[in-house]
């Protein structure tokens, strides 16, 4: 069965006239990797809420469709409930860490659920050693980089031990080798730990390399569904206007030019592998 | 700024952070009380040094140095008020014991900066907030306590952003009447009040996801035992508190002018 | 012209973020700041226009020194547009809003209504004209706020981070405004880490780490250095990373257009191909 599940999923804000997202069908099975874009606006955050019960539970608005995820009605359970099967990563680290120590952030989750001590004790210092953060644990979190603190939002989210992570555009506020630790973690959390991730990102320079499947939003309506290589490489992404990466635009000027190299490059190692391989023979 | 800058906690390990914060706010409570009950500067140098001790044990001299200095500004308001008007009131006369007094009144005030700062600066907010945990504070006010904390020097770095963004726009805050004046603040008051309204439907946002409220029977990583060391200064600040009011009523405190009587060979 | 001499600047906390630091920007250039959070950059610009003033060295701005001059003085010349708009937009309308600025600079009323309207105009939101700019959208936020800076036509204009969380679309946008200002012969100092963005506009790179000028020069000479950029935490362009791979076919690696890109790979395939027959 799918991990998250949503059928004709449409939803209104209190007091709004426009619908944020419409119709959405999609289906995410286990262990995926999904990169979700799509322009400024066009619904992805709302989504998002979904998947963990923001919406309907915190945002009231007018919610249609059905929505799954990991088994669960969302409308049927509480947000507190679905925090265990599905962590929220969001865009300004700053406002998502309250905590005056690094581990103290990491354990409010699991003591918001009631969780002994001494499993809370373990708990968080799995999550800070799987993001290699352990050594900042009793820093203050307003006191580290941009890049560090998302790590320490990312390890309090991990501390719950989520089937799912979704991430909400986590590397906006950081310089490049910053965003690309980030990216690196999350891919480390896909493959190793098997955890399902959702992520939100313009940077699909950075990112399409790790995804498996690519969703393209626009206007609150899913356009694209599929594997990365055919959606980049696809008329309609290019029209929508989403940052394709420029080696994959590179492949398609040489194709253009007669030049096939029957394979749709997402990075640069990617790229230069190719040409090497082309090149040599 | 530079008093609150003395007041920002800094993790240092030391016998002192590890302290029960109960016991040290029963500490600081007492030493309080102790110092309003004397209006003689010979006790009040005895609690001003007894306490130095505790800073260099917590290994926080530099901070604490940094929030005296932050203090001076206001023991030098302390002392020359006290000092004028006694003097506007009792003349010249008296002036050496004016001068007793004056310093006698800024020096209480500096011990209880002493022993505030040396709570603040060895008592980790998420202690604190544990500690009010522990005393029955329903959880969502003890919450509210170390979130307002953290987001004390956010806040106030955002404050700085927004002027200079506005600086930059042409607005002179120091121009025109009184009026203009207060009015030259809108421009910053109100991004200030948007973003926090942002901020914290945003901050509330993540609180949900992280099952916020999920049970009454929260948990909590840390833990308050009292062990040796708070036994210790538990006793010890009784029997401070038992003596100082025993010599109080006892015991007769002489002045420094009569120990060392510099005015009197005169 | 912007001229930064030997600039040390160090905060009350006492971090030293500039430590100096020596920089001359001149007339219509386009220059990107680079480098990593915490290098220095906006403490830098910051300079500009006399928001901050050197701890040591002096910051002249066509000749007067930033010391001697108030903010708003300078603010006249140097426009300086924020990361983030939220913490300049406060009036009720958008109208308003880029009017601030203009009745701060003491301009007659007639004169504030022709320059709103120009400014309205030239960042497309005649039609938000009464719109609250708190109803606007994130994009256009950042828009009113970049207006409200051009409205007063300021000779020299600094834009700090202003591709942060902006999608594909914004970002061409921005580019095509830069490269409009640039044609009007104004000065455009960026501040901003990210690399594809200043690949495609190739500016002039002014590199910083640890609060000292680490290199300056063109876009892709500077971006093309991996040593060079590995200094300020910042990783080489896409099409760079591919061209520096491809150094033993005798490729040149100052490469970071696509399209060059794509001739040059080209014109090497010809010729092997011809090579074969």
């Amino acid at each position: 069965m799918a991990i998250i599940e949503t059928e004709k999923l449409t939803y209104t804000y209190p007091g709004a006239e426009k619908t944020s997202i419409e119709n959405i069908s999609i289906k995410i099975e286990e262990g995926e990797f999904v990169l979700l874009t799509g322009p400024s606006g066009c619904g992805k955050t709302t989504l998002c809420r979904c998947f963990n019960g923001l919406i309907p539970h915190f945002y009231e608005g007018k919610l249609e469709g059905k929505i799954q995820v990991v088994g669960l009605d969302v409308v049927k359970h509480p947000i507190h409930e679905l925090a265990k099967h599905v962590g929220l990563v969001f865009q300004n680290p700053e406002n998502q860490l309250f905590a005056l120590s690094v581990e103290k952030d990491v354990a409010f989750g699991l003591e918001n659920l009631g969780i002994p001590r001494k499993e809370i004790r373990q708990r968080v210092d799995w999550a800070l050693k799987t993001t290699d953060i352990y050594h900042l644990r009793e820093r203050p979190p307003y006191e580290l980089s941009g890049g560090q603190q998302q790590r320490v939002a990312i390890a309090s989210v991990l501390a719950m031990q989520p089937e799912v992570m979704v991430l909400d555009e986590p590397t906006s506020f950081l310089d490049p080798l910053g965003a690309k630790r980030i990216f690196e973690d999350i891919h480390k959390l896909n493959k190793e730990l098997g955890i399902t991730i959702i992520l939100v990102e313009h940077r699909l320079d950075l990112t399409a390399k790790y995804a498996n499947r690519i969703i393209i939003m626009d206007n609150g309506k899913v356009i694209l569904n599929g594997k990365p290589r055919e959606i980049l490489d696809s008329e309609k992404a290019r029209l929508i206007g989403i940052g394709i990466p420029k080696v994959t635009r590179l492949y398609q000027f040489l194709n253009g030019k007669g030049m096939r190299l029957n394979y749709v490059p997402l990075s640069s190692e990617e790229m230069a592998k190719k040409l090497k391989e082309v090149f040599k023979q | 700024m530079s008093m609150f800058e003395g007041l920002k906690f800094r993790k240092v390990s030391s016998p002192i952070h590890d302290l029960d914060p109960r016991v040290k706010f029963f500490y600081v409570i007492a030493m309080f009380a102790v110092a309003v009950m004397y209006m003689e500067l010979l006790p009040l140098i005895v609690l001003f040094l007894i306490q130095v001790p505790l800073v260099t044990m917590a290994k926080v001299t530099k901070q604490w140095i940094k929030s005296m200095r932050g203090a001076a500004f206001f023991a030098s308001i302390i002392f020359f008020t006290n000092f004028i008007f006694s003097y506007l009131y009792q003349g010249q006369q008296a002036l050496p014991s004016i001068l007793e007094y004056s310093m006698a009144m800024t020096l209480r005030f500096i011990v209880l900066v002493e022993s505030f700062s040396i709570f603040f600066l060895t008592t980790s907010p998420d202690h604190l907030g544990l500690a009010l945990e522990k005393s029955h504070v329903p959880y969502e006010f003890c919450f509210a306590f170390t979130t307002a904390v953290r987001f004390v020097p956010v806040l106030a770095e955002e404050a700085q952003t927004i002027m200079d963004a506005q600086k930059a726009r042409g607005l002179e805050l120091e121009k025109g009447n009184i009026l203009k004046r207060v009015r030259n603040y809108i421009p910053i008051l109100i991004p200030l009040i948007v973003n926090a309204i942002r901020r914290s439907l945003e901050l509330a946002e993540a609180m949900e996801s992280r099952a916020w409220g999920a049970t009454k029977n929260r948990t909590n990583l840390y833990e308050l035992k009292l062990r040796r060391g708070d036994y210790i200064l538990a006793l010890l600040t009784v029997v401070m508190l038992v003596l100082a009011v025993y010599a109080r009523w006892h015991i007769p405190i002489p002045r420094i002018m009569e120990i060392f009587p510099w005015k009197a060979s005169r | 012209m912007i001229e930064v001499k030997n600039v040390h600047f160090t905060y009350p906390s006492g971090v030293e973020a500039l430590q100096g630091v020596s920089l001359k920007i001149r007339n219509g250039e386009f220059v990107a700041i680079m480098g990593q959070n915490g290098a220095g950059k906006t403490t830098l610009v910051k300079h500009f226009n006399g928001l901050l003033k050197p701890s040591k060295g002096n910051v002249l701005v066509d000749g007067m020194d930033t010391r001697d001059v108030s903010v708003a003085t300078l603010a006249r010349k140097v426009g300086f547009v924020f990361q983030n708009p939220d913490h300049q937009l406060f009036s009720e309308t958008v109208e308003e809003e880029i009017a601030f600025a203009l009745r701060n600079f003491g301009f007659k009323e007639n004169v504030i209504k022709r320059r709103v309207t120009w400014a309205l105009n030239l960042l497309g939101l005649t039609q938000y004209r009464k719109t609250s700019p708190f109803m606007l959208s994130g994009g256009e936020r950042k828009r009113v706020a970049l207006a409200s800076v051009l409205a007063w036509n300021p000779k020299i204009l600094i834009l700090d981070e202003p591709t942060i969380g902006q999608d594909y679309g914004q970002k061409e946008k921005l580019r095509q405004f830069i490269l409009q200002m640039k044609a009007q012969k104004k000065t455009v100092v960026i501040v901003t880490h990210d690399v594809e963005f200043v690949a495609e506009c190739n500016p002039r790179v002014v590199l910083m780490s640890n609060g000292k000028i680490v290199a300056d020069g063109e876009a892709r000479k500077i971006l093309t250095s991996p040593e060079i950029l590995e200094k300020a935490a910042i990783i080489p362009p896409e099409i760079s990373r591919v061209f520096l791979e491809l150094s033993e076919f005798g490729f040149p690696t100052n490469v970071i257009d696509v399209y060059e890109a794509g001739e040059i790979i080209l014109d090497f395939w010809e010729a092997k191909n011809r090579e074969h027959v």
